[in-house]
């Protein structure tokens, strides 16, 4: 690197970038705040969606699935499911027939012997996410 | 070695390495998942050897780094290490808390340890990389707050030079950011947003700095390039870092709710992201072809040229191939994710990792500067036998993505998932293989820490006519 570019120079650009680049991203930080409530679907977060997130935490779901594209690719996505497996009875149904076993040769979901309120509460969990903007993301039903 | 306090180092590198082994065991055995799927069924599930896999991957990352930083910033301070007692101390609880978390990952269900940690106080639990009971959370932000009193007391009694500076930098960004895991609202969007800002501001900001100055710090010791120089660069790197990776987290952002300017904003700083990581290849080459003298740990100087070269491929090129929100549209969440991720965090925070134990493990075992030139050679051979089956690691998987997105997302006919899965096996099978070599070539690297060890040192003519 030329000698007329200092190591000051070059400091200064860091600190003066760094700093400059961080405020724009809280600037647009804020300003998401501001549009979130027309695109995340909050009138439909009631307490049971609450409650299936934490289910959907607890069981590590995300460890094989994703969820709006995020997290493991292992099982299919599951910001859709609602809407691919035919609503929530769909996603009860499947949920709730995984054999304990597994099946031979094939990936299987584990039996996570889920009572009926949990299988509501994660069963509305996953319609609350299928009611998000995410602008038009999956591009198809299979997700 | 020049400071007595260096050698705290050694256990933590020891450490990095022995879970660096494990994380692959797992890694194995989650890729054999996805050619036989019900491989340990139900008895080790995908979702939780993944979890080991990754978060074994952080967890000897981290030693890696504190390893580095108690190794390198007593020289650059010119004094001794503030506390050798504390990192010693701080070795231990961590490496405890980490043992304890991965057995409770192995031995009980998740939901279990959940409960038996009390997740429910302070749900932190079960979001991908950051699954480690809240209690471990805790754990974490201890250890890192002592360690950062530790290296910073140092750096402030001492000499403060550019590279103890940026490394300081860089770690308390890493513990400032690793705050945002206490924050997990109920709302899955703002959920969503703040966990990037542990892990997107973690792999593409504040690590990039830490991996900048442990490069810069290795070039300094075997090029005998000036210093000047050398931080020069140093801060233009870092500095391009951050003006591009910050507004970059934008890339995350597409589809997970928030406002879609996020699609401009994202694509072109991302987009940027691969300048800072060729600066840093070119910086390799320039420094190593300008040395002042031949150092005789070729081993060491030959991973950190495989730093600066395999990060820009696998964070720089790896990463715009599906950075664009055009093409990410179609790519989100496949297996090009996957195939990305391989290379990146292999090429970026492996190898500087593995570049700082190649350099200073000879120090640290009571050598004059370098392994014997067995050693050198065996060494050498692993890194090759690791490159090389990463590279086609990630190449099987972009295939797979390549193929997944086609079937899946972009054809007029768009078939199921599983579906889609079957389809494309053969890439996991060729993965699988790939991965096997790799481990080959991490066995034969530990085996270089042990052959040859009686041997005389290398001199730079011994290690030439190698």
């Amino acid at each position: 690197m030329s000698q007329a570019f200092t190591k000051a120079m070059a400091r200064n650009i860091f600190y003066g970038g760094s700093v400059f680049f961080f405020l724009l991203f809280l600037v647009l930080t804020f300003d998401t705040h501001t549009e979130w409530p027309n695109r995340d679907n909050h009138e439909n977060l009631t307490g049971v969606v609450a409650e299936g997130k934490r289910l959907w935490e607890v069981n590590n779901c995300v460890g094989c699935h994703s969820l709006l594209g995020e997290g493991a690719y292992f099982a299919p996505e599951l910001g859709n499911a609602f809407k691919r497996l035919g609503g929530k009875e769909g996603i009860k149904g499947f949920i709730a027939s995984r054999p304990k076993e597994g099946i031979p040769g094939r990936r299987s979901m584990p039996q996570f012997n889920f009572s009926p309120q949990e299988l509501e509460a994660i069963s509305s969990f996953l319609e609350y996410v299928s009611g998000i903007n995410t602008a038009n993301w999956p591009p198809n039903i299979q997700g | 070695m020049q400071y007595k306090s260096q050698s705290v180092a050694k256990p933590y590198f020891i450490a990095a390495i022995g879970l660096f082994v494990a994380q692959i065991l797992f890694g194995l055995i989650i890729g054999l998942q996805y050619v036989v799927g019900d491989f340990l069924f139900p008895e080790i599930p995908f979702n939780v050897a993944r979890m080991v896999h990754t978060n074994l991957l952080i967890v000897w990352l981290l030693f890696g780094f504190m390893g580095a930083a108690y190794y390198l910033v007593p020289e650059e301070a010119e004094r001794e290490l503030f506390s050798p007692l504390l990192a010693h101390l701080m070795f231990w609880i961590f490496l405890i808390a980490g043992a304890l978390t991965v057995l409770g990952y192995l031995l009980v269900p998740y939901a279990t340890l959940a409960e038996l940690t009390g997740n429910e106080l302070l749900p932190t639990m079960g979001r991908e990389f950051l699954e480690q009971p809240t209690i471990t959370k805790i754990g974490i932000v201890i250890v890192a707050l002592a360690f950062l009193f530790n290296i910073g007391m140092t750096v402030l009694k001492g000499r403060k030079t550019v590279v103890s500076l940026v490394l300081l930098i860089g770690l308390l960004g890493l513990a400032v950011f690793f705050l945002f895991s206490f924050y997990n609202p109920d709302n899955l969007v703002k959920d969503k947003y703040y966990w990037w800002w542990v892990v997107h501001l973690w792999v593409e900001g504040v690590w990039e700095l830490i991996l900048g100055s442990i490069l810069a710090f290795v070039l300094i010791k075997t090029t005998g390039v000036d210093r000047e120089v050398i931080e020069k660069w140093l801060y233009v790197i870092i500095a391009m870092t951050l003006i591009t990776g910050i507004i970059g987290t934008g890339h995350h952002f597409y589809w997970i709710g928030a406002p879609e300017y996020w699609q401009w904003w994202g694509s072109i700083f991302s987009a940027l992201e691969p300048i800072p990581f060729f600066m840093m290849t070119v910086f390799a080459f320039n420094m190593v072809n300008r040395r002042r003298r031949n150092h005789p740990n070729k081993a060491a100087v030959l991973w950190a040229m495989g730093t600066a070269v395999m990060a820009f491929l696998g964070a720089g090129v790896w990463g715009f191939m599906h950075t664009l929100a055009p093409v990410n549209y179609y790519t989100h969440g496949t297996q090009i994710t996957a195939a990305h991720g391989h290379m990146a965090f292999y090429g970026a925070y492996v190898m500087i990792v593995l570049t700082m134990i190649s350099y200073a493990m000879p120090m640290l075992r009571g050598r004059e500067v370098a392994p014997s030139n067995r050693s050198q050679v065996l060494e050498m051979w692993s890194f090759w036998l690791m490159t090389v089956s990463m590279v086609f690691i990630t190449l099987f998987l972009t295939g797979a993505g390549i193929l997944q997105t086609y079937l899946q997302r972009y054809s007029d006919e768009p078939i199921p998932f599983m579906v889609a899965q079957d389809k494309i096996e053969l890439f996991y099978v060729m993965r699988e293989i790939a991965g096997v070599v790799f481990l080959i070539g991490l066995i034969i690297y530990i085996a270089s820490f042990f052959v040859g060890s009686r041997d005389p040192e290398a001199t730079v003519a011994t290690a030439d006519s190698a």
